[in-house]
């Protein structure tokens, strides 16, 4: 690990002046920095800050402190009871060790797990601008196949945020200079592009201090993840559905996907493709197809595509049976 | 920086980038945390900060003055053993015994978390209270690895302690 200086901030103005990576959980800025893939100068450790509530906001939604842990923000009976999708996400990312430090900011901001972006010794567009992506062509199990680009086919790895973008959640953050703004989280990435060292709209030195989520939406939830083990290891493919019904047909749906992509994926077409229709595995169907439209594999993760489809088909069943 | 484990103020003058774990074992002579894999994925490093378990190799020292941490030298030793690490002993809960720090740790920490009404991922329903199967077991104790691979055995000491400590609280 190179060395660094440590600050530690008392408020979030003070954050801000501090001027250094942000850091609070820790569990994969740290780890990055070990294998000196990350090689801040300075780190301002958050930590102190009073960010850690949750409050129910005016308009019936929450405002969740960019500190709660991830284990916290699952165990909160109103996300357990309002937000169900939430807390299957976060209960299905990392370990009990790591969700009791891991916070709900630094998820949101945490880098890809691709192969070649965490090892120096090889080609990557994102941690070294202008070195190649050593992914394509090479092992690509893991990586995208929605919203790649010939520069970078990193995923997302989050779960939560998956959870968080079906919610319609958005940040609430202070940048350095003292102001602050609301960002959707359907606006908070940006796909790699030419650029994919640029993962997000934020800009230096500005910190998120909190998730708003809106009031809760009626209808089923589900998270579904599928991955190489039964616990402990990043999404395949994973699927956050929110899907309410009316009688015999599909009156609202709420779809978001993980492992697919370099940021949560949303697709308005495809959920409106499911509204007024009947829940059948033809209708499904037609969804599938346009949430795959695009879709490109690079060899080894050609297998996602089909268990994106059978993933989502599961998912739609099992959130409107009975209907 | 100052430092509060098992019940002990230390002082350490130690480089900015040393993790809790190292702290530990390097300069305070508390070596019964072990390091596996130091990145996170193995949990043989577990310790309480604030009684909630942690990978304590993920974490510098210095962001935990003022935290209250235990480390395995602070749950039982061997004139008084931990009920928890009496169950390991019974059940044969080890092999090779590298990952059994982080592994008992790790157990009384997740015993807490159920304690509180916490879900897991094994939970067929989030909002329901969680009873401690297996199945249970196993979920939560995902972010411990074993490569002589004592899960039944280790499943067997976390259910035994779990009733043992039920019984006394």
């Amino acid at each position: 690990m190179r060395p660094f200086e440590y600050a530690r901030a008392g408020d979030v103005a003070e954050a801000g002046r501090l001027a250094g990576r942000f850091i609070a959980g820790g569990t994969n800025l740290l780890d990055l920095m070990k294998l000196e893939v990350e090689t801040p100068e300075k780190l301002v450790d958050i930590t102190r800050l009073p960010l850690r509530g949750i409050e129910e906001t005016d308009d019936g939604g929450l405002r969740i402190g960019a500190l709660v842990t991830n284990s916290d923000l699952a165990a909160e009976p109103c996300i357990r009871r309002d937000y169900e999708v939430l807390s299957r996400a976060l209960l299905a990312g990392a370990s009990g060790q790591l969700r009791n430090k891991a916070t709900t900011g630094g998820n949101l901001l945490q880098r890809t797990r691709c192969n070649y972006f965490y090892e120096p010794s090889q080609p990557c567009n994102k941690r070294e601008p202008g070195s190649g992506c050593g992914a394509i062509g090479g092992f690509n199990r893991i990586h995208a196949v929605l919203g790649a680009s010939k520069h970078c086919i990193a995923t997302h790895p989050s779960d939560m945020a998956v959870a968080m973008r079906v919610l319609d959640a958005a940040v609430e953050t202070q940048k350095a200079d003292g102001s602050s703004r609301t960002i959707p989280l359907g606006e908070l990435y940006r796909l790699p592009g030419e650029t994919p060292q640029i993962e997000t709209v934020l800009e230096p030195g500005e910190l998120i201090t909190a998730v708003r989520l809106p009031k809760p939406r009626a209808g089923t939830q589900r998270y579904r993840k599928v991955r190489d083990r039964a616990s402990y290891a990043f999404a395949l493919v994973s699927v956050a559905a929110i899907v309410r019904m009316e009688g015999s047909t599909i009156a609202e749906a709420g779809l978001a996907f993980g492992g697919l992509a370099p940021m949560p994926w949303r697709d308005a077409q495809v959920e409106a493709a499911l509204v007024g229709k009947e829940p059948t595995m033809a209708n499904f169907d037609k969804a599938a197809d346009i949430l795959l439209a695009e879709a490109e594999g690079q060899g080894g993760n050609d297998f996602k595509i089909p268990l994106a489809r059978r993933t989502l088909k599961a998912v739609l069943a099992d959130a409107t049976k009975g209907a | 920086m100052k430092l509060k484990i098992n019940g002990s103020e230390y002082t350490l003058d130690v480089d900015m980038r040393t993790s809790l774990l190292d702290a530990c074992r390097d300069h305070l002579g508390l070596t019964g945390s072990k390091k596996g894999c130091d990145h996170g994925q193995c949990g043989a490093c577990t310790m309480l900060v604030n009684g909630r378990r942690i990978n304590s190799c993920l974490t510098l020292a210095v962001m935990h003055e003022g935290d209250e941490i235990t480390t395995i030298e602070g749950l039982g030793n061997p004139a008084a053993l931990h009920p928890m690490q009496e169950a390991f002993l019974h059940h044969d809960g080890f092999q090779c015994g590298y990952c059994t720090p982080g592994q008992i740790v790790s157990a009384v920490g997740m015993l807490g978390e159920v304690a509180d009404g916490w879900p897991s991922h094994a939970s067929a329903d989030v909002n329901g209270r969680p009873e401690l199967s297996g199945g249970e077991i196993r979920e939560r104790m995902s972010g411990n690895l074993c490569r002589c691979s004592a899960y039944p055995n280790i499943v067997d000491a976390i259910e035994t302690a779990s009733a043992k400590l039920k019984e006394t609280a």
